[in-house]
């Protein structure tokens, strides 16, 4: 083939690329576009490749990468005007749902129990929400006492999120450096309860002006009570 | 809440609890303020004390944050908000953790001292806190999504290629089961009185048994269902099928997304038949 050849052919499947990412309500794999296109595998990443990194000035549309396919959507500078149309968009989740799918996300298999614990509350009508909208699933039940249901993250979490994979959240190491560098930049100077410190926190229980019923606190043995 | 309001909490607390008073005297000297937003838990509402005020998580001046957080759970309760038990048993871990501390040590130093009592609170938090990132992260990601539209098909179900297992779960027999109630709700009930028919799961389970025999092992979830007029009809006839699905006496496919479920008779069941 001629390199113009494989130039035109090229463009061609970019073109069948577009129609199907088009008619496709769901993020489309490459495979399920070169089975539909007939056409080789690598062309058909190429072509969906060049769609993504296409000049944003040609189109209203854009093409992404999304839950391990490709989807086509709306650019967010159109945003206000397509919402006019289409209408309101469903709720946005609330912090305790983006907080049980944190959880879930980066521990399933996980049992209900296991995201409670971490977010010290219950968390049994959030995952209920979270099962109507497709956004976890149960993946069995976990061989402990009471067979609890394992639940994992769904590929409708992956598109509503636009995640290519659970790989695009940070890492577990990311995410500890992310909260010790946190507290680090709190943590300056700080140590061992300095003495002013201890004595602030008894203060504060025992404000200083407050009448002492029985004279200054004294250990068992008669010695002043240390501040600790 | 604005300062005229938490002035007046703070009257109200001066007769009840006097060092309550005292706390909020503090509050205005160092610039922390209770808001009363929603935590979304006591991990949350803990480590928004700890956070706001800028402490060292690793040496949490415990006094200072229990008498903060009791006094959050005051100011809940004066609204007549329900204090959700998680948020009481986090304040005795607080109290039981401050007085602990409060304790004198032993005389000698030199001794081993064990672990900080704090230490394992705030393991949780830190560990609650990575998350709170995360879902932070994922209010961003939601954020920018919800600016783009996808298209949203209403899909024709003849088009749809076939499952790429034919194995039913769960949820499509109750998607089903679902179906079949609302097309028996839509039917007009007769307008005649019938007298209320005694069912029972042993009976649709027979029934269901010989309906397939009688039409050659195969039968449409759908079509089981189409003589049934009641919804305790439908739900027993459901149950029952359930009942024979665990019993391994029928099974049930489905040959392509949202097309109809087959239920047939399982190779014991026929040959147990056949014996008869």
């Amino acid at each position: 083939m001629t390199a113009p050849e494989a130039a035109a052919l090229l463009d061609e499947i970019r073109r069948g690329v577009e129609c199907l990412l088009f008619v496709s309500p769901s993020p489309l794999s490459v495979r399920e576009m070169a089975l539909a296109l007939e056409a080789e595998e690598t062309l058909v990443e190429r072509a969906v490749r060049e769609l993504v990194a296409r000049d944003p000035a040609l189109s209203g549309l854009m093409v992404r990468e999304v839950a391990g396919g490709f989807q086509m959507s709306t650019r967010p500078e159109y945003a206000a005007a397509v919402a006019r149309f289409v209408g309101k968009r469903a709720q946005k989740l609330s912090r305790a749902a983006l907080e049980c799918l944190a959880i879930i996300a980066y521990n399933q298999p996980c049992t209900l129990p296991e995201v409670d614990a971490i977010r010290g509350v219950d968390s049994s009508g959030v995952a209920k929400s979270l099962l109507e909208k497709g956004l976890i699933r149960e993946l069995g039940r976990k061989d402990a006492p009471g067979r609890p249901v394992l639940y994992g993250t769904t590929e409708e979490f992956l598109v509503y999120f636009g995640l290519r994979s659970l790989d695009d959240l940070p890492d577990q190491a990311a995410l500890e450096r992310l909260v010790s560098e946190r507290a680090e930049s709190l943590m300056e100077g700080a140590g061992e309860v300095s003495v002013e410190e201890a004595r602030r926190m008894v203060e504060e229980v025992f404000p200083p002006d407050a009448p002492q019923p029985g004279g200054p606190a004294r250990t068992d043995s008669g010695e002043p009570l240390q501040p600790c | 809440m604005t300062g005229r309001r938490r002035g007046g909490a703070a009257r109200e607390r001066q007769d009840v609890v006097p060092h309550m008073a005292i706390d909020l005297r503090q509050e205005s000297s160092t610039g922390f303020q209770v808001r009363l937003q929603q935590f979304e838990g006591p991990l949350d509402l803990l480590l928004h004390l700890i956070r706001e005020q800028e402490l060292d998580i690793y040496d949490i001046p415990i006094a200072r944050v229990t008498d903060q957080y009791l006094l959050y759970l005051q100011r809940m309760e004066q609204l007549d908000l329900d204090v959700a038990g998680e948020f009481l048993v986090m304040a005795a871990t607080l109290i039981e953790l401050k007085s602990r501390l409060l304790l004198p040590r032993p005389p000698a130093p030199a001794v081993e001292e064990g672990p900080d009592p704090r230490a394992e609170l705030v393991q949780r938090l830190l560990e609650y806190e990575k998350y709170r990132e995360v879902a932070s992260l994922l209010r961003d990601q939601e954020e920018t999504c919800r600016l783009l539209y996808s298209r949203t098909v209403e899909v024709d179900p003849e088009e749809l290629p076939p499952v790429p297992s034919a194995a039913v779960t769960t949820a499509d027999l109750l998607a089903a089961l679902k179906r079949v109630l609302e097309r028996a709700s839509a039917e007009k009930a007769p307008a005649a009185v019938i007298p209320r028919r005694r069912i029972t799961l042993r009976l649709k389970m027979g029934e269901i048994l010989r309906r397939l025999r009688e039409s050659g092992g195969r039968l449409l979830f759908h079509d089981l269902f189409s003589p049934e007029r009641t919804r305790t009809e439908v739900v027993m006839a459901f149950l029952a099928l359930l009942e024979l699905l665990r019993q391994r006496r029928v099974d049930a496919a489905q040959e392509r997304c949202l097309g109809e479920i087959v239920i047939f008779q399982t190779a014991g069941e026929a040959a147990e038949v056949a014996a008869l």
